[in-house]
């Protein structure tokens, strides 16, 4: 082929070359463990927002940064929220083996949440009542449930929206504690 | 029973567009015409099938069989029966078997129609007709079957979506999807043109009428959807660059471009590979368009239910079509010998400038659609492009588009004198400065650029009259000689200048509906009166009223000027038992000036209810601006000439009357 | 009238000429005309994180009425409309944007658009110049010449 025609036929193969390009993205979008409505954290990292919530109840005092002390989860839930009467059990297991969980009560009435608890138990060390969902906003939270893990540096590492399932909980929460806390 | 029947018919369908899709091609390569000959009665046959098919689902839909999963899942006995029709193809399962009707009707028509192609031509364009409909066929059949049964049968369906309930939307998806399916003509004359090895001025008249005619349901397809938007949603929005309207928006500006650049080809043999080309991307465009609805992969309020399996499957089909095609178009394409040469000023470098920025103009908003995606799958985080995006980048585009269509048309084929055709648009050029002055003069609050946007398009508006005046000599001879001429004058003419001049004025519905457009929202008790643009509202109180399936409050307000009654708005909320879900009607009055907007809200409780009152300027001359542009294409589309394929006779006066 | 006055009426004005849009609740409105205009357009370049594709200020999710009443609050604390929008950002990332901020990541986005353009352009003109006859035609001999001026010779005296 005379050597003049080369770019010629190169151009002419440029749509094709570009459509592969789009296809192998769209393919990477197809991926079932990617989701299109999913907001990523920018809090990975960051230090945990300095809050101070009200109790729920007389049981178990409220909860603000400065009380946080080693490595722990924070929980936001509500009486409200279906998933998280899902990942409920879960989050009892963790609390008997010894992780420390404290729960924030999301845009609750203090009274559905604490029957909410009486029913299906309580594995919250502390619970602070967040009302009016702005702590949440400092949080970056956009839905219950939602779980951040805090270090002793009072740094968040890891979030999880939605509710745990037992895969994440063996797979990545529980190796991730343990790393934490030598 | 009729059920089975309708799937039977799905699977012969199929078959038969095996048989279409392979044999037709082979004959044309042997020349043998028996073979080709398969090609006219197949297409016939499978929209038999695929109407019985649709048929028979539309049956179940109506009669409410309970036994087909689909109409459990998007039926109800209650329903309007229009509903319920409709609801055929509000689905996913059910909008694809309108799809391959569509495919097929088209298909049809060429078999049917087509009788002044060459048979090699029909032959290839019906086998790749037929290819496209083996792999929705197969989509169907193997992931997405409409007539899937469900044993035991419920007493009852799950109502479809009360939002969706309306005639607006119950006629938006089967004139999209009419655009969609209608590219695909032009994408099988491509490929067979790159199979044939030749495109010239006779391929470019045949495929005209199709992609016009595509052009023209894909335009009140979208128009369609803009209107349900602006008087569903509740606050006078008709667009939003939403992932899926951008997937309709790409192949209505390719469509346009192709359009265009088609005229090129039949008048001046020149620009043929670049066509090709388009009339590929164009129906690519479409599909993945559907790709994009039906995957899952972005975001949208229109997504049909998302399944990352069906999602592979429509990529696998989206990627060897147009896979396919462009390969062909590289191998082939460099043999495509151009024509006539044309200087840059002329009415074939108009053409192409129009090509540039439209093509332009897809890129971005394709750029701007996927580009989240992009992000994603480079790994970090990704970003949201909104409104403000399309704003800054799509909207000089669309400027440089409209001033250039109005000089575009007056110029001459081969060199145009651009000196004199600026000269005969001076008046356009005051008439547009006039406009914008008075436009500033009238709405003082509002931005500049609204001020530009109602400059650009009296530019248009005037510019298409002065062209199309010239054209049958207004003002040159006796008034009976100048009609002669104005009715002597070919249907393209007159077509092309309706649809400029319409993309004018739905400039003007543009700028006023999203620049000048105001509101007042507040809580209103019966008895109590508030203003806005001029116009007082008083509400009078609401009642309660029972539909077929829903219960509604009905609020009444009297809208007055000056004391005198303009009209009495009804606005309803509306609340659905079934899914649980309350819907809002807007009550709209309609004025050249502007739409006079009412919602109501919730109630406070306290006899009070939220009222929000909007009001936006020149709606009216927006939607006037779709059926315009919709209308001149199909003017366009009944000139014989470009049917046909040969030129009318007329008398010579006609002939003469038109400029070089 | 006081100047406060005439800001008052002017900002009334604007706020009237500001784009409607459907889900803000007169209880959530603030008082003061100017800071509301400023609130509602600020809420049209805000993503409602749990909807599909929506600004917070089309929106009537739970989420986007607390963001509408943060964003309200920043803007009565004297915040900047460029910090409002950064202190939403903080907490959620550039995904809260409708309007893509311009960083490396985004530069193809931004600037996408023009490099088609100018490139489409380019394309073009080098298409139309390789159009036009490279070689012009050789000039006429000697010979050639003669039988042309014979030519028109015989043309000029036909009748």
């Amino acid at each position: 082929m005379p050597r003049s025609r080369l770019p010629l036929i190169l151009l002419f193969l440029l749509p094709v070359i570009g459509l592969a390009v789009l296809v192998y993205y769209l393919v990477a979008a197809l991926d079932p463990a990617r989701d299109p409505n999913r907001v990523a954290t920018v809090m990975i990292d960051q230090p945990v927002p300095s809050f101070a919530l009200p109790p729920l109840d007389g049981e178990r005092p409220g909860l603000a940064n400065t009380d946080l002390d080693g490595v722990v989860l924070i929980n936001f839930f509500a009486s409200w929220c279906i998933p998280c009467r899902v990942e409920h059990p879960l989050l009892t297991e963790l609390a008997k083996s010894g992780v420390v969980i404290h729960g924030i009560a999301y845009k609750d009435k203090p009274e559905d949440a604490r029957a909410w608890l009486n029913e299906l138990g309580n594995p919250y060390t502390r619970i602070g009542a967040d009302s009016n969902g702005r702590v949440a906003i400092d949080f970056g939270v956009y839905g219950v449930p939602e779980t951040y893990v805090v270090d002793r540096q009072g740094r968040i590492r890891f979030r999880q929206v939605g509710p745990f399932d037992p895969t994440t909980i063996e797979e990545t929460l529980k190796p991730l504690l343990r790393e934490l806390r030598q | 029973m009729i059920p089975e029947l309708g799937h039977f018919a799905l699977v012969l369908a199929f078959v038969v567009a095996l048989a279409q899709s392979s044999l037709p091609m082979l004959g044309a390569a042997r020349g043998d015409r028996r073979l080709m000959a398969v090609a006219g009665p197949a297409a016939l046959a499978q929209l038999l099938l695929l109407a019985v098919s649709f048929g028979a689902l539309t049956y179940a839909f109506v009669v409410s069989d309970f036994s087909v999963a689909l109409v459990v899942a998007h039926s109800h006995s209650a329903k309007p029966l229009l509903y319920k029709i409709s609801g055929v193809w509000a689905n996913h399962e059910g909008s694809l078997l309108l799809w391959v009707n569509m495919l097929a009707l088209f298909g049809a028509a060429v078999a049917l129609f087509g009788s002044n192609l060459p048979p090699a031509l029909k032959a290839r364009v019906l086998a790749v007709q037929g290819m496209i409909a083996v792999g929705f066929h197969a989509f169907m059949l193997f992931t997405s079957n409409p007539f899937l049964r469900v044993f035991p049968v419920p007493a009852d369906g799950n109502d479809l979506n009360p939002i969706l309930q309306d005639p607006g939307l119950a006629f938006h998806p089967p004139m999209l999807y009419l655009g969609y399916v209608g590219f695909s003509m032009a994408f099988s004359f491509a490929v067979a043109a790159l199979i044939e090895g030749k495109v010239d001025a006779a391929w470019a008249r045949w495929v005209r009428p199709w992609t016009l005619a595509a052009w023209v349901t894909l335009t009140l397809g979208i128009g369609l959807g803009a209107r349900w938007a602006y008087y569903e949603l509740g606050w006078g929005g008709w667009w939003f660059w939403d992932p899926v309207e951008n997937a309709s928006l790409m192949p209505w500006l390719a469509g346009t471009a192709l359009l265009h650049s088609a005229i090129v080809v039949e008048k001046r043999d020149t620009l043929k590979s670049w066509t090709i080309l388009l009339a590929i991307l164009t129906f690519g465009l479409s599909l993945l368009g559907t790709f994009l609805v039906r995957s899952g992969v972005l975001t949208s309020v229109h997504t049909f239910a998302s399944d990352p399996a069906r999602g592979l499957f429509i990529l696998g089909l989206f990627a060897a079509a147009v896979g396919g095609s462009l390969t062909l178009y590289a191998v082939r394409a460099p043999a495509l010998k151009g024509g006539g040469l044309f200087q840059p000023i002329s009415r074939e470098g108009a053409l192409l400038l129009n090509n540039l920025l439209l093509a332009t103009a897809c890129a971005t908003v394709f750029i701007g659609t996927l580009y989240p995606l992009f992000l994603d799958g480079i790994g970090g985080a990704t970003v949201s492009v909104g409104p403000p995006y399309y704003n800054t980048t799509f909207m000089p585009l669309l400027a440089a588009l409209v001033f250039v269509t109005g000089i575009g048309p007056m110029l001459a084929w081969k060199r145009g004198d651009l000196a004199a055709v600026l000269s005969r648009l001076t008046l356009a050029g005051v008439g547009a400065v006039a406009a914008a002055l008075v436009a500033w003069r009238l709405e003082t609050q509002g931005p500049i650029l609204a001020v530009a946007g109602i400059g650009f398009a009296f530019w248009l508006l005037l510019a298409t009259l002065i062209d199309l005046a010239g054209r049958f000599g207004l003002g040159r001879g006796r008034p009976a000689e100048i009609w002669r001429r104005a009715v002597g004058l070919p249907r393209s003419a007159w077509g092309g200048a309706l649809a400029h001049a319409g993309l004018a004025v739905a400039l003007l519905g543009m700028v006023g509906t999203t620049l000048w457009a105001a509101e007042n929202i507040r809580v209103m008790r019966p008895g109590e009166t508030t203003t806005l643009g001029g116009y007082d509202y008083r509400f009078d109180g609401t009642e309660q009223v029972s539909g077929p399936n829903y219960s509604s409050d009905f609020g009444r307000f009297t809208v007055s000027r000056g004391g005198a009654v303009v009209a009495v708005l009804t606005p309803e909320k509306r609340f659905y038992p079934v899914q649980g879900t309350p819907t809002t009607e807007a009550a709209i009055k309609t004025t050249a000036a502007a739409d006079l907007y009412v919602v109501l809200g919730d109630p406070d409780g306290q006899g009070g209810w939220t009222v929000r009152v909007f009001h936006r300027p020149l709606a009216m001359w927006l939607w006037l601006g779709f059926v315009m542009m919709s209308a001149g294409g199909a003017v366009s589309l009944s000139d014989r000439r470009l049917r046909v394929g040969a030129p009318a006779r007329r008398g010579l006066a006609a002939v003469a009357a038109r400029p070089a | 009238m006081t100047a406060r006055r005439y800001g008052v009426v002017i900002g009334f004005m604007l706020w009237l000429a500001a784009t409607g849009a459907g889900a803000v609740e007169p209880n959530e409105m603030l008082a003061d005309p100017v800071l509301e205009a400023r609130a509602r357009d600020l809420s049209r370049e805000i993503r409602c994180l749990v909807c599909q594709n929506q600004a917070i200020d089309d929106s009537n999710a739970d989420l986007a009425r607390d963001l509408r009443l943060l964003l309200r609050e920043r803007l009565v604390a004297g915040d900047s409309d460029e910090q409002a929008k950064q202190f939403l950002v903080a907490r959620y990332g550039d995904f809260v944007l409708l309007r893509p901020p311009l960083k490396p990541r985004t530069y193809a986005l931004w600037f996408g658009p023009a490099v088609v353009l100018v490139l489409g352009a380019f394309g073009t003109a080098l298409y139309m110049r390789r159009r036009r006859p490279r070689v012009a035609p050789p000039p006429l001999d000697a010979a050639e010449r003669h039988r042309l001026d014979e030519i028109l010779a015989e043309g000029s005296d036909a009748p």
